[in-house]
């Protein structure tokens, strides 16, 4: 009994303050579940028609040719029996396509290391070495953020030609495609890394300095550790923009050291649909990068410096 | 362990600024040095040059035998607490305090023993496997303690370790880094800007003003004896009252006279200070100590100085009791004390002693016994101990003792 009329004692002690307290919390609360509700309805609305032609590239590609060219996609709910992996297994089958989705590995990986390594590097040199000129050269690292990829085309590849050694040649090797993204992908990786790193406390560093950590100590320890949030976006923007780049491979790539992109662009056909192959061709092509987000998301939302200091 | 030596150490900054001049300062093995000041003293600068990590610009520091200037912070075999704790928060405590030894290739087995060791000194052997985010105050503290402890340093070196906490936990870990300090018995240099902090804990404290040492003394000896005004009125609280004083010629007993009232002073008082006798006839700088005052009602007649010779009267303005004692604040008709010395005091107070009102007007604080009745309002006879009262020259600001007035900062090293 005791119990309860403290309960209420204490539950009626707002409400004592001033009688429209309360009322205008419920008010608040339900304008503010409205407000929510509205949002996450409008935000589904377009999750849902984002996702519809995803959806229904991966419903074509699990049709065969003469049903695709008989009826839209969305027939395949009154026709379940449609659904096969043939096209899956003939586009497997051809050797050109294995081997463009090797050379979007093979192009993709490097790029996004390469890419990782040297501008954690650089980004640890901008932020906390005392070096002459250290402003001006980050300065212009950020000026090169407003150069686009097309104005360099033709120079580079121009570039590119002039560069063989023995019988290698850099214009049309997976090699050529690999260091064009990889200088291209710097300047905003550097960007990026260089303020999350000047972010971390000088404190810690310079603990980890009394604790007797080199410069390279200090790097791999305490900064790449720290920086694992921004260098991981950073990983999976890189992955996805070299994984989807069409432009470069066709500048740079020939048959040999094509990606899927260039594959399936040549794949295409004018008025006549080749869907067999465009369609499950493009969901494979989707599929990785899909999976490699989906594993780094977490270290989107992680904040990693809470407790470190004070 | 190691003693550390600062030869004529000094810092200016690219920009021009100087931090810190000449400074001589040598700790023995085995010492708590504390270093305070009011902010932008130079005492932080100074103890960054000796960690490492601010270049010296002149003089030189050794530590141990060995002179460190070119030595880079992870040579130098001295660990640093910082003010923030940095902890590497991605890291455990266990790996936090193990941090140093593992970046000099100490077996594993050695770390854990050595961690396990420093946890237990510090009670934190229940948080070994805790992120620091999962920590209170003190506990990140005392992990920033095992990582300096672990490393069995040269030298400890301390920057304002207690300031991020509340009042109460900082003096429970006042007493318990002086505690650790005297079992490990290891060198230590000691940041603060609390002189509370810098009187309990120093073997010695080291006064800084303006990027310059004002002196070095025990805690005690820099009580009884401040070389300077800046010294005076910086140790102490509530802080040594300064007033315009003028002392007579030609009578005896001598006689000094504040605001129109006359205190006689005793022989004693030149024994003490054979250099006052050359201020006869001139104005000097008196200083007194609140709890060298007393309400006059309280002090037996036949006491050393008795009432007669020492009262000064005035109205009590404000009267705060504190318990054990009774802060009685009143104003005398003095000219107040305008040197530098005591506009960075004020300044280091956050209040202004210039023109607030017309006069000469001195505010004091004397620190009765509780037993006193005196209330807010009500007229006051104070009684003052003038065996002693302090005294400086009022054109240099230093006290005025033997022939070696000011200087005593050279006994000391």
């Amino acid at each position: 009994m005791s119990t309860t009329e403290t309960g209420t004692a204490a539950a009626g002690t707002p409400g004592n303050d001033g009688s429209g307290a309360p009322r205008r919390g419920i008010a608040a609360r339900i304008v503010g579940r409205i407000g929510g509700g509205v949002a996450q309805f409008l935000l589904i609305v377009v999750a849902v028609v984002w996702l519809v032609p995803t959806f229904g590239l991966l419903v074509a590609s699990l049709r065969s040719t003469s049903d695709n060219g008989a009826s839209g996609w969305w027939k395949v709910f009154s026709k379940p029996g449609q659904l096969t992996f043939s096209a899956y297994s003939d586009l497997l089958g051809k050797g050109d396509f294995v081997d463009s989705f090797w050379n979007t590995v093979l192009i993709t990986v490097p790029a996004t290391l390469l890419v990782v390594v040297i501008a954690s590097l650089a980004a640890y040199a901008f932020a906390w070495m005392e070096f002459p000129g250290r402003d001006w050269l980050f300065l212009i690292v950020v000026g090169l953020l407003v150069v686009p990829v097309q104005v360099a085309l033709l120079p580079v590849a121009k570039l590119y030609g002039s560069v063989r050694i023995g019988s290698f040649h850099l214009f049309g090797s997976i090699a050529g495609v690999v260091l064009f993204h990889v200088a291209f992908g710097l300047p905003f990786a550097i960007f990026l890394l260089r303020n999350f790193f000047a972010g971390i406390p000088r404190d810690l560093l310079e603990a980890a300095r009394m604790d007797g950590g080199s410069e390279w100590t200090i790097f791999r320890r305490v900064i790449f550790p720290l920086g694992g949030p921004a260098i991981a976006s950073l990983a999976i923007f890189q992955f996805l923009w070299v994984w989807n780049d069409l432009l470069v491979a066709l500048v740079f790539a020939d048959t040999g050291s094509q990606p899927m992109t260039k594959w399936l662009q040549s794949q295409m056909r004018q008025f006549t649909g080749n869907i067999d192959i465009l369609a499950p061709g493009a969901f494979l092509s989707l599929i990785v990068p899909l999976a490699v987000f989906f594993a780094f998301q977490r270290y989107f939302v992680q904040g990693v410096l809470a407790g470190s200091v004070k | 362990m190691a003693e550390v030596a600062l030869r004529g150490v000094g810092k200016v900054y690219p920009d021009g600024t100087r931090a810190v001049t000449d400074l001589d300062l040598g700790i023995a093995d085995g010492e708590f040095l504390v270093l305070v000041g009011p902010s932008g003293c130079g005492k932080t600068t100074a103890l960054r040059m000796l960690a490492g990590l601010e270049e010296i610009s002149e003089g030189e520091i050794a530590i141990g035998d060995r002179v460190v200037n070119r030595v880079p912070s992870r040579d130098r075999d001295v660990a640093m607490v910082f003010q923030s704790y940095a902890l590497y928060p991605h890291l455990s405590v266990r790996d936090n305090i193990g941090f140093g030894l593992s970046l000099r290739k100490v077996p594993k087995a050695e770390i854990r023993r050595q961690v396990d060791h420093a946890a237990q000194i510090l009670g934190l052997t229940d948080y070994l496997d805790k992120k620091p985010r999962n920590l209170s105050g003190g506990q990140r503290q005392r992990v920033a303690m095992g990582r300096a402890i672990v490393r069995q340093p040269q030298a400890f070196l301390m920057d304002e370790p207690l300031s991020n906490l509340d009042a109460k936990l900082r003096v429970q870990m006042r007493a318990e880094i002086a505690r650790i300090q005297r079992d490990l018995g290891v060198t230590t240099v000691y940041v603060t800007h609390d002189q509370t902090e810098a009187m309990t804990l120093g073997d010695r404290v080291a006064v800084m003003k303006k990027g310059v040492l004002q002196q070095v003394a025990p805690p005690q000896e820099l009580y009884d004896r401040p070389a300077n005004l800046f010294v005076a009125g910086f140790i102490g609280s509530p802080a040594m009252n300064l007033l315009q004083g003028s002392l007579s010629d030609g009578a005896s007993p001598a006689r000094l006279t504040v605001g129109g009232q006359t205190l006689e002073l005793p022989a004693s008082v030149f024994d003490a200070r054979p250099a006052l006798r050359g201020f006869l006839g001139k104005d000097v700088v008196v200083g007194i100590r609140p709890e060298d005052m007393e309400d006059s009602r309280l002090v037996p007649a036949d006491a050393a100085g008795g009432p007669a010779g020492g009262t000064l009267t005035s109205t009590a303005e404000l009267v705060e009791a504190m318990g054990s004692d009774v802060l009685v604040h009143f104003t005398v008709q003095a000219a107040q004390v305008v040197t530098e010395d005591t506009r960075e005091l004020a300044r280091d107070a956050g209040t202004d002693v210039l023109g607030k009102l017309e006069g000469p007007h001195t505010d004091l604080v004397a620190r009765f016994s509780p037993r006193t009745t005196v209330k807010a309002g009500d007229p006051v006879t104070v009684h003052v101990d003038t065996g002693r009262l302090h005294f400086f020259d009022i054109e240099s600001g230093a006290a005025i003792w033997g022939e070696d007035a000011g200087s005593s900062r050279e006994d000391e090293e």
